[in-house]
C-alpha cells in the first residue's frame, strides 16, 4: 500500500499554518492494508492536531483497538478554521491521518469528549465528513457515531448528534461492540436493528432509544426507553486490574510539538479525596493503583521506543500513589542520571518529600510552587471538602523559601456555593501571609523577590458531583467579584510582589448550560454552529453574540440551567446512568458541604459512596 | 567525539519544518540506542548542530547535521542503526568521523545546487521558455530582485550568489551560493527568472530538491562536506 498518498494537495499543504497537522506518519504510527481488515474505527479528537496528540486515553484506545487483527484504528483531529475553509470550497471530505481516506468510509467514527467547549468542533466533524448531522437522518452504510469520555456522562445536550454513546473506560466493552457489529454486519442487519444490539452491551447508551418528556416548568417529567430489552439505567464500565489493561508502550510521537510532547506514565485512576465541585474525583470511583514494578517497565519501554527525554507522571492527585517514592527514585536515578530523561512533575502536594524531589529534578530558580486551595477561607474549604489547611500551605511554603524557591502560583475558584464576600477577600489575605511569611527568611538565604500570582476560575457545576443541584452565580455577579478581589489585591501591603488574574465569565455561562443541559440544547448548539461558531474553547474564535442569538432562536433560557438551584428531587438530564457512587451519597455530601462538614478521604475512612459495588480498589485496600 | 551525517528529506517530510526535524533526530538517535554527548546544566541537550536549514516544502538528498558522540559504532552501523528508526521520508546516506578541532558543518557551508520542476497548474509553453531562458538571465550583469524582510523591502543584486544555472533535461538546475557569507534561496532566483521572462510566478508551481551541500576545499573548489572525515570502520 502506498503510506505516501495524501488527501490534501501540495498546494494547500503549502498554503495552510503546520501542514504537518494533517499528513501523519509519525513515529509508531500503526500502519495496516484497510483491505486486510473488517473494521474501520475513526478516532477523532475535536481540537486541533497538537492538543489531540497530547490525549493519553485516544492513545491507550488507539493501542488497543489496532491490538486486534480485524480492526484498523485510524485517527482524525479537527481542521484548524484555515484548512476548514479551504475543504469546504474545494469539497474535500474530511479524512483519517493513517490512510489519508474519507471518514465516510468507516465503519465507526468515535469523537472523545474531554471538554463542553469542544461540542460545536463535533458538527465540524461531521459535516466535513458528509455524515448527517442529526443521527435520525442516518442511515445504512454510514459510519456510526460514538461518543465517550468525561463529557458522556451528561451527553443530552449532544445526545441528538450521536448513534451510541460509551459511558466508563473504553478498555472494557468495545471489544464486545465490535464482535456484536461483526455478527450483525454477516446477518446483513439495519442501522436500527444494530443499534439495538449495541444497547443490550454494558456501558451503552443508544440516545434514540430513549423517550424523554418534560413538565411545564421546563424540568424532565420522564427517562425512559422506548423498546422492550434496552435497559433503564446505564452502568458505568471500569477497569478493575490497571496492571492487566492494555498501556501504549509505544506511543505516537507528533513531528510537530504536541502540548503534552513527553511520555505520559498513567500512575492511577480516581481520587481518594473527595473534592466537591471535582467530578472526575466522582466519576473514575473507586481509586485504582498501578503497581510500581509494572510502572517502572512501561517506563523503560515507553523511552526506549519514543526516544522522548522527558516523562512526566498522570494521575488526579500523585501525593495519594502510595509507592510514589520509590517511583520517582527510579525515574531519577535509572532513566534520569543515567538516560539523560527528565522528568516533569505534576503538581504534588508540597512537603519535604515533594521538595526534594522538586531540587532534584528542577532548576529552583526557574520552577515555581503550586497550591490549588480553590477558596480562600477554612469555612469555604470545609464547604467544598478541599483538606488543605492555611497552616499547611504556610507550611510548605516556608520550606520552600528555606529551599531557594520564592516563586509561588495559586489557584483558586470564586462562585462556589456559599460563598461570601468574605470568603472571596480571603483569597488576597492568602496571598499576602504568604508573602509576609517570605520576610521571615534571613536575607542570606533569599533568592529575589518574593512572586505570587493567583488565579481564579469561575466555579461551574458538574453532574455527579454534589454540587450538581448547586447554583451557578451568573456572570456579572462573577465579573463584580472577580473585579472586588483585583481591587483587595491592590491594597494589600505586599501588593507589588502578588499578581492576580482571573477568566473571563461568558465561556463558563456557556460551559456551566452544556454540563448540565438537557437535550433541548441541541438546536442551539446547532444554530450556533451554523452562523459561524467552531472552536469556541479558543478566546481568539469564541463569539459570544452568535451564541446568545442561538439561544434566543430557541426560546432557550441560560439561566434555567445556570443560575438556578435544583431541588434534591428533580429528575436531572444523567440520572440513567449509574456511576456507582449513589444519588443519596451526593445529596449526603451536598447537605454536609452546607453545614460545612468535611468528609474524611478513602483512606482515612469509608464513606460508603457505593462505588464499592464495583469490587476492587481503595475500597478493599487493607488500612495502613 | 564528532561524526557527521548525511541523510534525505524527501516526500511528506518536506512539510516538517527545521525545527522539528531536529527535535525528529534528537529521538531517533536516543531510540537507535547511540551514545550521545549532552552538554551540562538542569536543561541538558543533545550536542547536535545543522549544516543549512531547509525552507518547508523542498526536498532535499543532501542535508548534513554534526553530533558528538561518548561512544562510537562503525559508519555502517550508524547508517543501519538510524535508518531502522526513520519513517519514511529521510534515510540516512553516510556517516563520518570528523578530525578533532574540525570547523562544524554550519560555518563550513558555502553553496548548495538544486533542480526544479514544474509540477501542477503550469503550461508546458512556459516552462519551456523558462529552461531556454535560464542562460540569457545568467548573461545579465546584474539580476535585481525585490526582498521583501518583516520590516522592510530592499532591491537586492543576486547576480553574485548564482553560480550556475542552465536546462538540465526537462529541469532547471541551479548552483547557488549558501552559508553565513551569503546564503540564497532557490525560490527568489526562480521568482527572478520568471520575472526576466515575464511569467506570472506562482510559487506552488516549482518543486524545489537540494541535490547537495557543499564547502570550499584548501583549493577553494566547492566539494561535498563528507570531504571532512572519514569512514569509522
Amino acid at each position: 500500500m502506498d503510506m505516501t498518498k495524501r488527501a490534501l494537495s501540495d498546494e494547500i499543504l503549502m498554503q495552510v499554518e503546520k501542514p504537518a497537522r494533517y499528513i501523519g506518519n509519525e513515529v509508531n504510527m500503526v500502519k495496516k492494508n484497510p483491505a486486510d481488515v473488517e473494521i474501520r474505527f475513526a478516532m477523532c479528537f475535536p481540537d486541533v492536531y497538537e492538543i489531540g496528540m497530547s490525549h493519553l486515553g485516544m492513545q491507550i484506545l488507539y493501542d488497543q483497538f489496532n491490538r486486534r487483527e480485524d480492526t484498523y484504528c485510524e485517527r482524525v483531529y479537527s481542521p484548524w478554521p484555515d484548512l476548514d475553509r479551504i475543504m469546504r470550497e474545494k469539497n474535500i471530505p474530511l479524512f483519517t491521518l493513517e490512510t489519508q481516506s474519507p471518514v465516510m468510509d468507516f465503519d465507526f467514527l468515535g469523537i472523545t469528549l474531554q471538554y463542553e467547549m469542544c461540542y460545536t468542533n463535533i458538527l465540524q466533524i461531521l459535516a466535513l465528513s458528509g455524515i448527517p448531522i442529526w443521527a435520525k437522518d442516518r442511515g445504512n452504510g454510514v459510519p456510526f457515531v460514538f461518543g465517550g469520555g468525561p463529557c458522556s456522562y451528561n451527553p443530552e445536550p449532544i445526545a441528538d448528534f450521536f448513534d451510541a454513546f460509551y459511558i466508563g473506560e473504553g478498555e472494557v466493552s468495545y471489544d464486545k461492540v465490535f464482535d456484536v457489529y461483526q455478527a450483525a454486519k454477516r446477518e446483513n442487519l439495519d442501522r436500527e436493528e444494530i443499534l439495538y444490539r449495541f444497547s443490550k452491551i454494558p456501558g451503552i447508551y443508544i440516545p434514540s432509544m430513549y423517550e424523554v418528556s418534560y413538565k411545564e416548568d421546563g424540568t424532565i417529567r420522564a427517562f425512559f426507553p422506548k423498546r422492550e430489552g434496552v435497559p433503564e439505567k446505564i452502568q458505568k464500565q471500569l477497569v478493575m486490574n490497571l496492571d492487566e489493561a492494555p498501556y501504549p508502550v509505544k506511543p505516537l510521537v507528533p513531528y510537530i510539538r504536541a502540548t503534552q510532547d513527553r511520555v505520559t506514565l498513567e500512575i492511577m485512576r480516581g481520587c481518594i479525596r473527595g473534592c466537591r465541585f471535582c467530578q472526575a474525583g466522582m466519576i473514575y470511583r473507586p481509586t485504582r493503583l498501578k503497581s510500581v514494578e509494572v510502572l517502572k517497565q512501561y517506563a523503560r519501554d515507553m523511552v526506549k521506543s519514543s526516544g522522548y527525554e522527558e516523562i512526566s507522571l498522570s494521575s488526579l492527585s500523585s501525593s495519594d500513589y502510595q509507592c510514589l517514592k520509590e517511583l520517582t527514585a527510579f525515574l531519577i536515578e535509572e532513566l534520569g542520571e543515567k538516560e539523560g530523561v527528565n522528568l516533569s512533575l505534576p503538581s504534588l502536594r508540597i512537603d519535604a518529600f515533594s521538595l526534594d524531589v522538586m531540587q532534584r529534578v528542577q532548576d529552583i530558580r526557574k520552577s515555581s510552587l503550586t497550591f490549588a486551595p480553590e477558596a480562600g477561607t477554612q469555612r469555604l474549604r470545609d464547604v467544598i471538602n478541599k483538606g488543605l489547611t492555611e497552616e499547611e500551605i504556610l507550611n510548605g511554603a516556608m520550606q520552600a523559601f528555606h529551599g531557594g524557591w520564592n516563586k509561588v502560583k495559586f489557584y483558586f475558584m470564586l462562585g462556589l456555593p456559599t460563598e461570601t464576600e468574605e470568603d472571596a477577600e480571603g483569597i488576597p489575605a492568602l496571598c499576602e501571609k504568604v508573602a509576609e511569611a517570605y520576610d521571615h527568611i534571613p536575607k542570606e538565604e533569599r533568592t529575589g523577590r518574593v512572586s505570587i500570582t493567583a488565579s481564579a476560575s469561575f466555579f461551574v457545576p458538574k453532574p455527579f458531583t454534589p454540587f450538581q443541584w448547586a447554583a451557578m452565580l451568573d456572570g456579572d455577579t462573577y465579573s463584580d467579584r472577580a473585579h472586588h478581589v483585583k481591587d483587595v489585591f491592590r491594597k494589600q501591603p505586599k501588593a507589588k510582589s502578588m499578581k492576580f488574574h482571573y477568566h473571563e465569565s461568558y465561556v463558563s455561562v456557556l460551559e456551566g448550560v452544556f454540563a448540565r443541559g438537557d437535550r433541548k440544547i441541541a438546536n442551539v448548539i446547532y444554530d450556533a454552529y451554523k452562523s459561524g461558531c467552531i472552536f469556541d474553547a479558543w478566546t481568539e474564535f469564541f463569539d459570544y453574540e452568535k451564541w446568545l442569538a442561538a439561544f434566543a432562536k430557541n426560546g432557550v433560557s441560560m439561566d434555567f440551567y445556570t443560575t438556578r438551584e435544583r431541588p434534591v428531587e428533580e429528575v436531572l438530564p444523567w440520572d440513567f446512568i449509574d456511576i456507582g457512587v449513589t444519588k443519596q451519597f451526593l445529596a449526603s455530601e451536598w447537605e454536609k458541604a452546607k453545614q460545612g462538614v468535611v468528609t474524611p478521604n478513602c483512606r482515612e475512612s469509608c464513606s460508603g459512596c457505593g462505588a464499592a459495588k464495583f469490587g476492587g480498589g481503595v475500597c478493599y485496600d487493607r488500612k495502613n | 567525539m564528532t561524526v557527521r551525517i548525511k541523510y534525505t528529506k524527501t516526500g511528506n517530510f518536506k512539510f516538517i519544518g527545521h525545527l522539528d526535524l531536529m527535535r525528529y533526530f534528537q529521538k531517533a538517535v536516543k531510540r537507535a540506542g547511540l551514545d550521545i554527548a549532552y552538554s551540562k546544566g538542569y536543561s541538558p541537550h543533545q550536542m547536535m548542530s545543522f549544516a543549512a536549514p531547509l525552507a518547508l516544502g523542498v526536498t532535499s538528498e543532501g542535508e548534513y547535521f554534526d553530533a558528538q558522540f561518548n561512544t562510537l559504532v562503525s559508519s555502517d552501523e550508524f547508517v543501519r542503526r538510524l535508518n531502522a528508526q526513520m519513517t519514511e521520508g529521510v534515510e540516512v546516506r553516510d556517516v563520518i568521523l570528523l578530525p578533532e578541532k574540525a570547523k562544524n558543518s554550519m560555518s563550513l557551508v558555502a553553496a548548495s545546487d538544486y533542480h526544479v520542476t514544474p509540477v501542477q497548474g503550469f503550461l508546458e509553453e512556459e516552462w519551456d521558455r523558462l529552461l531556454r531562458g535560464a542562460g540569457k538571465l545568467l548573461e545579465q550583469e546584474q539580476i535585481e530582485i525585490l526582498r521583501k524582510t518583516k520590516k522592510s523591502e530592499k532591491v537586492e543584486d543576486i547576480r553574485k550568489g548564482i553560480y550556475k544555472l542552465y536546462a538540465d533535461g526537462n529541469q532547471l538546475y541551479m548552483l547557488l551560493a549558501a552559508g553565513s557569507e551569503y546564503n540564497l534561496k532557490p525560490e527568489l532566483v526562480t521568482e527572478a527568472l520568471c520575472g526576466f521572462l515575464s511569467i506570472p510566478y506562482n510559487r506552488a508551481a516549482y518543486q524545489v530538491h537540494r541535490l547537495e551541500t557543499y564547502m570550499k576545499n584548501e583549493e577553494g573548489a566547492l566539494v561535498s562536506l563528507l570531504e571532512s572525515g572519514t569512514k569509522i570502520q
